[in-house]
C-alpha cells in the first residue's frame, strides 16, 4: 500500500495496521507490505473505508435533515428564500433529496454493504485501495453534485439533477464498487452467498443500469457544465420515473432491506424467519418493482396501456412488499421481549412497521382514481416521508447503533438511554410530519375539484395554498424533532467512539432494567 | 422439497445470481419503454408544435437552473377541474422537444403548461422580482437577480446543435441565426424580427422587459409567454387522437 494513502486511512486503520505504520515516512513511496488476508486462521476484516462511511453518513444525514427543515419553513414563510439565488427553494430541493437519499442513504449502503458482504463471506474485502477510493470517490461525487445545485448545475430531472460530469465521475465508482462487493462474494469462505447479498448485488446493479438509461446526455461541450438528455418529452417521462420509482425501489428498498436481513437476526439473536418467503419476496420484489414506474404520470399524457400496466404491477408489488415486512418481524418470534430493553432492536422492528404502512400507502396511491386526487399534493410528500423517515431512516439509525461499537471495538453503546430519547423525539416527528402532510395534500387535492352548487370551481389555487400554511408549520416542527433526534445520535456515537472502552463496560450510565 | 433446492444455484454461483438479476429487472423496463418509441399512436399528430427559438431555449434553461419543476408541473390532466382550471389537457406532441421534459410532479404552485399569454409581461416581471407584490398570499420565492443579470447567449448556437444531433429539427440557417434570433425577438420592432417569425411562426417578437438590454427575465418570460400556445384547439381534432 502507498503510504501517501494511507496517512488519511490512520486514523480509520485497525490497531495491527497503526502498528506496521507507526515509525513509518508519511510521504515517502516505499510500499509496505499488503494487509493479509487472514489472521490467526480468522479473516482479517477491512473495516477503515467502513469506519469512514459511517461518519460520513452521519454527518450528511444531519446536513440533509437541517436543509430539509430549511426548506419545509420556506413553504410556511417565503421570506425565508432571502431573494438569493442559492438560498432559494428550487435550488435547495434537490440539494436536500440528494443529501438524504444518495450522501445519507449511500453512505449507509456503503458502510454496511462492506460490513455485511466481510461477515456473511468470511472473507476480507476485495483489493486495498478500491474499497477506499469508493467510499471517498463517492463522497467526493456528493461534495460536486451538491454545490453544483448551488450554482445552478442541474439536469432538470428529479433525483437525477448531477450534471454529466458527475454523472460519468459516479458511474466510475460505482463500477468499482460493483467490482469490489462481486469480488468479495466470489472469495467467500461460506458455500452459500447469504440472502442479505442478495439484495445488496440486486441493488448495486440495478442502481448501475438505471443511472446510465437515465443520464444519457451530450453536453453542450466538454468546457459546460450543461447536456442535454438525448430523451424527450414522454418518452424522457417515461424512463425519468422508470429511473425515479426504481431508485426508491432498489437504492432506498432493495439496499435496506439488505441491511434489515442482517442486522434484525443479529440485533434479535433470532435466525431470519423464513428462508423459503426471503427467496420468494427477493425475486418477486426486484421484478415488479421495475414496472411501478408509470404510476407517477396516471391521467397524463403518457399511453394508458402504459398506466394501466403501471398501475397494475404497482397493486401487485403490495405482496412481495409485506413478504419482506413479515420475514423482518416474524424473525422476532421468541424475543420479542427484547423490544422492552434494546431501543436499537425497537428502532430496527419499527422501521420494518413504517415499511410495511408505506408499502400498502404506495400501491393504494397507485390506483388511479385515489392517484387522481393524491398527485401534485403533500400527500405525496407524506408518503415519501413515512418510508424515507420510518423505513429507511430508522433502519439505517438502528444499524449505525449496532455498527459503531463493532467497528471501533468497543463493548456497547455509550447511553441506550440517549437511544431512547432519539427513538421517541424522532417517532414524535414522523407522526406530525405525516400526520401534517396526509390532511395538507388530501384537503388541498379536495379543494382543487371543489365545485360550487352553481357548477363552478369553489377555490382559486391560491386560496388552496393558504389553506396550507398551518400544515407546513406542522411539518417543519415534526421535521425539527427528526433532526434533534438525530443530533442525540450523533452524540451518542461521537461519546461511544471517544469513551475508553473499559469505562463504557462499567456503565458511565446505566443500563435500562426490564420491566418487572 | 426439491424445488426450493433448486436455488442454491443462485446461492452458490454468483455470477448466476447476477445474470438472474439483470434478466428479471430488465423485463419490465423493455415492455414499458420501448413501445414509446416506435408505436406510431404514441404521440399526436399536431399541427403547430415546433422548437424553441433561441431566446425560448435560453429561457426554459434558466427555467430549469432555478428549479422551477419542484413547484410547479406542465402537465394538465384529463380531469374535468384540471381542463376548467388550466386549459386544455396536455398533448404529448407539446413536449415532444423538450429535453429534459418538465412535467413537474408537485403543485406547490398553479400548473404552467398553459401560461402563455395569461398575465402581461410587466405583470410576469413584477411576479418574479417579488411575487406577493401581484399575489398577496403566493409562496413563491422572489428571483429579483433575473431582472439584473445580463442574458449570456454566447454558447446558444452549439445548444441549439447538441438539441439537433438529439433530433430537434433546428435547420443550418437557425443554428447559424441564433444570436441575432435571440436578439431580434427581445427588441421592438427589431427589423430582423420577420424573418424570426418565418422560422418559428408565432414566435411573440418585442422588447419583455426593460428597453435596450436583454436580461434572463426577458428570456424567461419569453418562454412563460409561449408555453401551451402553440396548439390550435380550435382545429384541433379530439377524437382522431383517442389512444
Amino acid at each position: 500500500m502507498d503510504a501517501r494513502i494511507c496517512v488519511p486511512c490512520r486514523a480509520f486503520c485497525n490497531r495491527e495496521c497503526r502498528d506496521r505504520l507507526s515509525g513509518f515516512e508519511p510521504l515517502s513511496c516505499t510500499p509496505v507490505a499488503l494487509p493479509t488476508q487472514e489472521v490467526g486462521g480468522k479473516p482479517n476484516y477491512n473495516f477503515g473505508p467502513i469506519k469512514f462511511a459511517t461518519i460520513a453518513s452521519v454527518f450528511w444525514g444531519i446536513a440533509g435533515f437541517l436543509v430539509g427543515l430549511i426548506i419545509a419553513l420556506q413553504l410556511a414563510y417565503p421570506e425565508l428564500n432571502l431573494g438569493l439565488p442559492w438560498t432559494s427553494f428550487g435550488r435547495l430541493r434537490p440539494l436536500h433529496t440528494s443529501a438524504v437519499i444518495f450522501a445519507f442513504g449511500g453512505n449507509v449502503l456503503l458502510a454496511t454493504s462492506f460490513y455485511v458482504v466481510q461477515r456473511t463471506c468470511q472473507a476480507r474485502l476485495a483489493g486495498d485501495l478500491a474499497p477506499w477510493f469508493v467510499v471517498l470517490g463517492y463522497n467526493f461525487f456528493i461534495v460536486i453534485a451538491g454545490t453544483g445545485y448551488l450554482l445552478g448545475i442541474t439536469q432538470g430531472k428529479e433525483y437525477a439533477e448531477p450534471e454529466w460530469y458527475t454523472d460519468l465521475w459516479l458511474t466510475i465508482v460505482w463500477v468499482t464498487y460493483f467490482i469490489v462487493f462481486l469480488a468479495t462474494v466470489i472469495k467467500r469462505k461460506e458455500p452459500h452467498i447469504y440472502v442479505a447479498n442478495w439484495f445488496y448485488l440486486a441493488f448495486i446493479l440495478t442502481i448501475a443500469v438505471l443511472h446510465l438509461g437515465n443520464n444519457t446526455t451530450i453536453p453542450v461541450s466538454i468546457f459546460s457544465s450543461k447536456s442535454y438528455i438525448v430523451w424527450s418529452g414522454l418518452q424522457d417521462a417515461m424512463i425519468q420515473w422508470w429511473y425515479g420509482h426504481n431508485a426508491v425501489g432498489f437504492f432506498l428498498t432493495a439496499g435496506f432491506l439488505a441491511i434489515m436481513y442482517y442486522f434484525i437476526p443479529k440485533r434479535a439473536e433470532r435466525p431470519v424467519y423464513s428462508y423459503r418467503l426471503s427467496i420468494i419476496h427477493f425475486w418477486a420484489l426486484i421484478f415488479m418493482y421495475i414496472w411501478a414506474g408509470p404510476h407517477h404520470l396516471h391521467y397524463t399524457a403518457l399511453p394508458d396501456w402504459a398506466q394501466t400496466l403501471g398501475m397494475t404491477f404497482s397493486i401487485m408489488l403490495w405482496m412481495p412488499s409485506w413478504g419482506g415486512m413479515i420475514n423482518g418481524l416474524m424473525t422476532l418470534s421468541g424475543a420479542w421481549d427484547k423490544l422492552r430493553t434494546d431501543p436499537v432492536l425497537r428502532m430496527l422492528v419499527v422501521s420494518v412497521a413504517f415499511y410495511g404502512m408505506s408499502t400498502f400507502e404506495g400501491p393504494l396511491m397507485s390506483v388511479k382514481a385515489v392517484n387522481s386526487l393524491s398527485h401534485y399534493t403533500d400527500w405525496t410528500i407524506g408518503h415519501v416521508h413515512s418510508g424515507a423517515l420510518g423505513w429507511v431512516g430508522y433502519v439505517s439509525f438502528g444499524a449505525i447503533y449496532c455498527l459503531v461499537p463493532w467497528l471501533w471495538n468497543k463493548p456497547k453503546l455509550y447511553s441506550l438511554k440517549l437511544v431512547n430519547w432519539h427513538f421517541w423525539v424522532s417517532t414524535l416527528g414522523i407522526v406530525c410530519y405525516i400526520s401534517a402532510m396526509w390532511v395538507a395534500g388530501i384537503m388541498q387535492g379536495l379543494m382543487w375539484r371543489a365545485y360550487t352548487a352553481l357548477g363552478f370551481l369553489e377555490y382559486s389555487f391560491l386560496e388552496t395554498v393558504e389553506a396550507m400554511h398551518p400544515f407546513y408549520i406542522i411539518r417543519a416542527f415534526g421535521g425539527g424533532l427528526f433532526l434533534a433526534g438525530a443530533l442525540i445520535m450523533a452524540w451518542n456515537l461521537y461519546k461511544t467512539i471517544v469513551t475508553p472502552a473499559a469505562e463504557i463496560e462499567a456503565g458511565v450510565t446505566p443500563a435500562l432494567v426490564p420491566a418487572e | 422439497m426439491s424445488l426450493w433446492n433448486k436455488h442454491a444455484i443462485f446461492e452458490k454461483n454468483s455470477i448466476l445470481l447476477l445474470i438472474g438479476v439483470l434478466i428479471v429487472i430488465s423485463i419490465g423496463g423493455l415492455v414499458e419503454v420501448a413501445p414509446l418509441f416506435y408505436l406510431k399512436s404514441t404521440i399526436e399528430h399536431v399541427e403547430g408544435v415546433r422548437p424553441y427559438t433561441p431566446l425560448e431555449l435560453a429561457g426554459r434553461n434558466i427555467y430549469v437552473r432555478e428549479g422551477c419543476y419542484n413547484c410547479h408541473s406542465q402537465m394538465i390532466r384529463a380531469l374535468r377541474d384540471e381542463v376548467e382550471r388550466y386549459g386544455h389537457y396536455s398533448l404529448a406532441a407539446e413536449s415532444m422537444y423538450d429535453h429534459p421534459f418538465q412535467w413537474g410532479s408537485k403543485r406547490n404552485g398553479p400548473d404552467l403548461a398553459r401560461l402563455g399569454n395569461k398575465y402581461s409581461d410587466d405583470w410576469h416581471r413584477r411576479h418574479l422580482e417579488n411575487p406577493r407584490a401581484v399575489v398577496p398570499g403566493s409562496i413563491m420565492p422572489a428571483y429579483p437577480w433575473l431582472a439584473k443579470t445580463e442574458l449570456d447567449l454566447n454558447h446558444i448556437d452549439q445548444h441549439m446543435k447538441v438539441l439537433a444531433i438529439e433530433g430537434v429539427p433546428y435547420t443550418p440557417e437557425m443554428i447559424e441565426k441564433a444570436a441575432s434570433d435571440a436578439k431580434a425577438q427581445g427588441t421592438d420592432d427589431d427589423p430582423g424580427a420577420a424573418d424570426l417569425v418565418k422560422r418559428y411562426p408565432k414566435a411573440q417578437a418585442r422588447a419583455f422587459g426593460e428597453k435596450g438590454r436583454l436580461t434572463e427575465a426577458d428570456a424567461l418570460i419569453a418562454y412563460l409567454q409561449h408555453l401551451g400556445t402553440q396548439v390550435d384547439f380550435k382545429v384541433y381534432d379530439d377524437k382522431a387522437n383517442l389512444r
